[in-house]
């Protein structure tokens, strides 16, 4: 009998990952590219107002935590409209989008979310006045969201 | 019947920013997903997300199959007057998942 080494045990392991992964199409950075031009409409985002709170190492692409805020006063004449979240190397680049109004008090969220892989997060923000704003943050995963699988 | 878990504040003053911490129990099923014989289990996600308070949609959020299962969101609105926080989860097939809470705005 071959004993089973940690080493083969782990190869194994990754080759049905693979396996796993090969029928599933994934987002590339120019899906996200295309996502963010649907956004933008041509126009440039800035960084500065958003940030967005991620981890930087995850276990689990399973269920990572983040929170995405925006600074903005939320009156009628200045406040954040939309805030997207998007993943380049998901199934699927959009993560997940958030609507407010000036009666929303603060343009703030916290969320879990899968990563099927280590990749960059992007948070965009639209405000009233039509601008733009961009918060990118790298995470990277230890043990993958095979096929973005549930729990 | 989902299991909806809310936390939210009983008490308020008018103007004050109060937060919503809400999880639903669900399996958020992506569609990417195959069974061992390759085939896809079908889509169900819980697609749309709407906060009602006092006359208006305070807060809505879009998921997509990359939120988590067990949906998590932490968020926020302004309290105006005493009355029905009703939050409302809109699931893939149509079917809508809905939990409301009561606040008191002095």
């Amino acid at each position: 009998m071959t004993r089973l080494t940690r080493r083969a045990a782990l190869g194994a392991g990754s080759a049905t990952l693979v396996l796993a992964l090969a029928p599933t199409s994934r987002a590339t950075p120019k899906d996200v590219e295309a996502a963010m031009a649907d956004i933008l409409k041509g126009r440039v985002p800035r960084p500065g107002r958003i940030k967005l709170d991620i981890p930087r190492l995850a276990e689990s692409g399973l269920n990572v935590s983040l929170d995405v805020s925006v600074e903005s006063p939320m009156t009628e004449a200045d406040h954040v409209t939309t805030i997207h979240l998007l993943a380049e190397q998901n199934p699927l680049p959009a993560i997940a989008r958030y609507h407010f109004s000036p009666r929303s008090g603060r343009a703030s969220v916290s969320t879990r979310i899968r990563l099927a892989d280590s990749q960059i997060v992007t948070a965009l923000c639209e405000m009233n006045d039509g601008s733009v704003w961009i918060d990118r943050a790298e995470v990277v995963i230890t043990i993958m969201a095979c096929g973005l699988e549930p729990t | 019947m989902a299991t909806i878990r809310v936390r939210l504040q009983k008490q308020a003053r008018a103007g004050d920013i109060v937060t919503v911490r809400t999880l639903i129990q669900h399996p958020m099923e992506t569609g990417f997903r195959r069974d061992e014989t390759g085939k896809l289990f079908a889509r169900n996600i819980l697609k749309d997300f709407t906060c009602h308070y006092d006359g208006a949609v305070v807060f809505r959020a879009e998921f997509f199959p990359a939120v988590a299962a067990d949906p998590f969101l932490a968020f926020h609105f302004v309290a105006t007057r005493s009355g029905p926080v009703e939050l409302r989860w809109t699931e893939d097939s149509g079917a809508v998942f809905s939990e409301t809470m009561q606040i008191d705005v002095s």
